[in-house]
């Protein structure tokens, strides 16, 4: 019976912890992982992911804690979404997170959808990501062989392309406690506000010293093949005064590189990143000076 | 072939299914409980909603053995002894039904948002439903059902 989307004959593995899960990611060589699935499942029945070995790494205890500590703050790769908007302490201490937490999908989504797997889809337009890069975070990649951290900008490779080997599972995203000293914004442009993928996000985070801007980040996804850093964007707004972001913010068009898809003309996506930018960061900059009074 | 044990609206139920099936075809093919529809089947729509431990999640995008030593629940659970539950009474009292199709995802989320929040502001109440579409645009009666079932639900 083929009426409806059918996902083809797999084994599905519900390990019962990390290591037996690393196991079998190198044993069986082609198998997916899978927390939420809200991305991997449609994929499946579309057919654009196919696999015939799912590992169920949702209920990893390893995987899905959250951990203050001095120099960082640890959030398991398998954390949902509604877990970190009702995160008490990330709301205090890393409200940008719940920002695009509480953008993203819709509440039954958010009930499963991970931290993780927002960032493993590599969708261009994950909105976890630009918030995720301002913040310097890392990642954890863990096999069977050991663990590697690397920086998050150093991840994605392309659409749905990311560093992880396929015996590879992502289990911590690491945000080092500096980087949240800063004042932040989050601003996402869909066709409509709920349960709608990102034409354009920007997440900035900022800190002035006398007016002039001494340390910016800049991140947006839905422009580029992957969610980018705006690296020439930062260098340009470096050392400017707060009244000048407005012209320096033109810069990003040189560095930005939109499509036109479903969901936006090429164009319009070029014209709402600056026009985002620079609200978020006129906002990040109010943000730090609340912060810093 | 999978044995899959779950509790289905509060009792015990074992199954055997094929790995690769979802908890909306379980719940539709194998236990024949019609009231959890297919619609778009990949996330966008929202009827075929069921909760999973209490949590209002899309049973087109779960893998049916997620639901393994879990809770489901689905619309089924709500009326205890041919009574309606007060947010059916509500959805009824304010004409929140239209063609039917959406009404019991609207409702089981409405009993998953009023588990967590007795008084839910208008605002909330939309901010809570984002996942479900009313195709025939009902939503104003269905937020005012809500609030009423708030009501209902505070007295009883």
């Amino acid at each position: 019976m083929a009426l409806f989307y059918q996902i083809p004959k797999l084994n599905y593995h519900k390990p019962k912890n990390l290591n037996e899960a690393l196991k079998l990611l190198k044993e069986l060589g082609d198998a997916k992982p899978i927390a939420g699935g809200t991305d991997l499942m449609v994929d499946m029945k579309i057919g654009r992911v196919k696999t015939r070995n799912l590992i169920d790494i949702s209920d990893l205890r390893e995987i899905r804690k959250i951990e203050f500590h001095k120099d960082s703050i640890i959030i398991g790769a398998a954390v949902t979404l509604q877990e970190i908007i009702n995160n008490e302490r990330i709301r205090r201490e890393i409200p940008i997170l719940v920002e695009a937490a509480e953008n993203l999908g819709s509440w039954q989504i958010r009930n499963v959808a991970t931290i993780g797997g927002n960032i493993c889809n590599a969708s261009p337009a994950a909105d976890m990501a630009p918030p995720l890069l301002i913040l310097n975070s890392k990642l954890k990649l863990s096999s069977i062989n050991g663990d590697r951290v690397i920086p998050l900008e150093k991840f994605f490779k392309g659409p749905r392309q990311t560093e992880l080997m396929v015996d590879e599972l992502l289990t911590e995203i690491i945000v080092p406690r500096e980087s949240c000293n800063a004042g932040m914004k989050f601003i996402k442009i869909g066709r409509r506000r709920a349960h709608t993928l990102s034409i354009v996000a920007v997440a900035v985070a900022v800190r002035t010293m006398e007016d002039k801007i001494e340390y910016v980040r800049i991140a947006l996804n839905s422009i580029a093949p992957t969610p980018i850093r705006a690296y020439k964007t930062e260098e340009e707004l470096i050392g400017s005064r707060v009244n000048e972001v407005e012209g320096k913010v033109k810069k990003l068009i040189e560095e930005i590189k939109p499509i036109s898809d479903v969901r936006s003309s090429a164009e319009y996506r070029r014209e709402m990143a600056v026009k985002i930018t620079i609200d978020a960061l006129k906002m990040s900059i109010e943000n730090w000076r609340c912060k810093e009074k | 072939m999978k044995i899959i044990r779950f509790q289905l609206n509060g009792k015990w139920v074992e199954v055997e299914i094929e790995e690769n099936m979802t908890l909306l075809d379980l719940l539709r093919r194998k236990l024949h409980i019609t009231s959890v529809k297919r619609g778009c089947e990949r996330g966008e729509c929202g009827v075929c909603t069921v909760l999973l431990d209490d949590k209002p999640v899309y049973s087109c995008l779960t893998p049916a053995l997620k639901a393994e030593g879990r809770s489901v629940i689905t619309v089924e659970y709500l009326s205890k002894n041919g009574k309606l539950h007060p947010i059916q009474e509500a959805f009824i009292k304010s004409g929140a039904v239209q063609c039917g199709f959406c009404t019991p995802a609207f409702i089981l989320t409405t009993y998953a948002l009023l588990k967590e929040n007795k008084n839910p502001s208008e605002e909330d109440i939309k901010r809570f439903f984002d996942g479900i579409i009313c195709r025939c645009t009902g939503y104003v009666k269905i937020i005012e059902a809500v609030k009423i079932a708030s009501e209902l639900c505070n007295q009883s």
